[in-house]
């Protein structure tokens, strides 16, 4: 390996951006996969590099007449839940168990308790600060269940100027267009259509919290597992 | 974010290449069979035999850091088979029987 290519890949993981390296296993030669700057790789290959990003799986495969080892680095996951409220007791822990790293933000200290949360980062700081810390990548998903502009909408700004792979809102039809309209006014409208899950969720008839939480975590995942993998909005 | 065992390899090889040691990569390809560690874990070594990381459980490491050695002096990256039976997988530390390629590489300017 070139040690310049040692450097991409550690500056990409450093930056939370996900890359591949593909390598020739008869004669060594390597390929340094990042999305969107894939200009002279044959198709197989970026095709090969993305079913390695998705699946979270490092492989051998046969391309051409030649056998490449495609590995993945991918930053780890992570979900930030705006909002410490009913349905967030029941994301959280859904969201652990299925391996992303949590971080739970309301300002609100009757609601962030420990009590409420346990074994979970906690930040009481304003939601945007919050995020701005964070700093969402192409691996966090990003679910805000406030129902209240005054705390999801600064989240909401900060996650949409980032590579968030999944950004989900609770919320109406309804309340989700006047949300559409409030970005508007910080030039984020087509960012908040294009983007946006909202209503928030699978249409899976969910009634519960529990089962609210169930249908976020599934549209988080076939979000992970099924999008292609775009290249970076900055 | 927290610094994984993969990150900690990588950290590792670019810290001594640029101190100017010799450095490969070994990199678990292809697992047949059950195999303590999945395709993509690393080890790094250098030209004294340091080395961090694994691709195995323990004992194939030894036979890796040889063969690393040869590829650090000529260049020439190496693809390494290991396993099969139980009995040779007794031999070589892999326990379970598995079956294992490892690619070594050196880490070049």
């Amino acid at each position: 390996m070139k040690l310049q290519t040692l450097e991409s890949v550690i500056a990409a993981r450093r930056d939370g951006t996900r890359v591949a390296v593909l390598t020739d296993l008869e004669t060594g030669e390597q390929i340094f996969y990042e999305p969107g700057a894939e200009d002279s790789l044959s198709e197989e290959l970026i095709q090969a590099a993305q079913t390695a990003l998705r699946g979270d799986k490092s492989v051998s495969t046969e391309i051409q007449g030649r056998r490449w080892f495609v590995q993945q680095f991918n930053p780890p996951l992570r979900m930030i839940v705006v909002g410490a409220v009913h349905i967030a007791q029941a994301l959280v822990p859904m969201a652990s168990i299925a391996g992303y790293g949590v971080t739970v933000v309301d300002p609100r200290r009757a609601f962030a308790s420990d009590v409420r949360f346990p074994d979970v980062t906690v930040s009481t700081a304003w939601p945007d600060e919050a995020m701005s810390e964070l700093r969402p990548d192409s691996r966090t998903a990003v679910v805000t269940l406030t129902h209240d502009p005054k705390l999801d909408d600064p989240a909401l700004e900060v996650a949409l100027k980032s590579d968030a792979f999944y950004i989900g809102c609770l919320g109406s039809r309804k309340t989700h267009a006047a949300r559409l309209e409030r970005l508007a006014e910080s030039g984020l409208a087509d960012a908040g259509r294009e983007r946006i899950c909202g209503p928030v969720g699978l249409n899976i008839g969910a009634s519960s919290p529990a089962e609210i939480a169930i249908s976020i975590m599934g549209q988080i995942t076939a979000t992970l597992r099924q999008s292609d993998i775009k290249p970076p909005v900055s | 974010m927290s610094i994984t065992g993969s990150e900690d390899v990588l950290l590792t090889a670019s810290a001594w290449k640029q101190e100017g040691r010799s450095v490969a990569l070994a990199t678990v390809v292809s697992t047949w069979g059950s195999s303590p560690r999945p395709a993509g874990s690393q080890l790094v070594v250098d030209d004294e035999g340091n080395f961090l990381g694994s691709v195995s459980g323990g004992c194939v490491e030894g036979a890796v850091i040889t063969e690393a050695r040869e590829v650090m002096r000529t260049g020439t990256p190496q693809l390494l088979e290991f396993g099969v039976s139980n009995d040779d997988a007794w031999s070589v530390g892999l326990a379970c029987g598995g079956k294992i390629q490892v690619f070594v590489e050196s880490v070049s300017d």
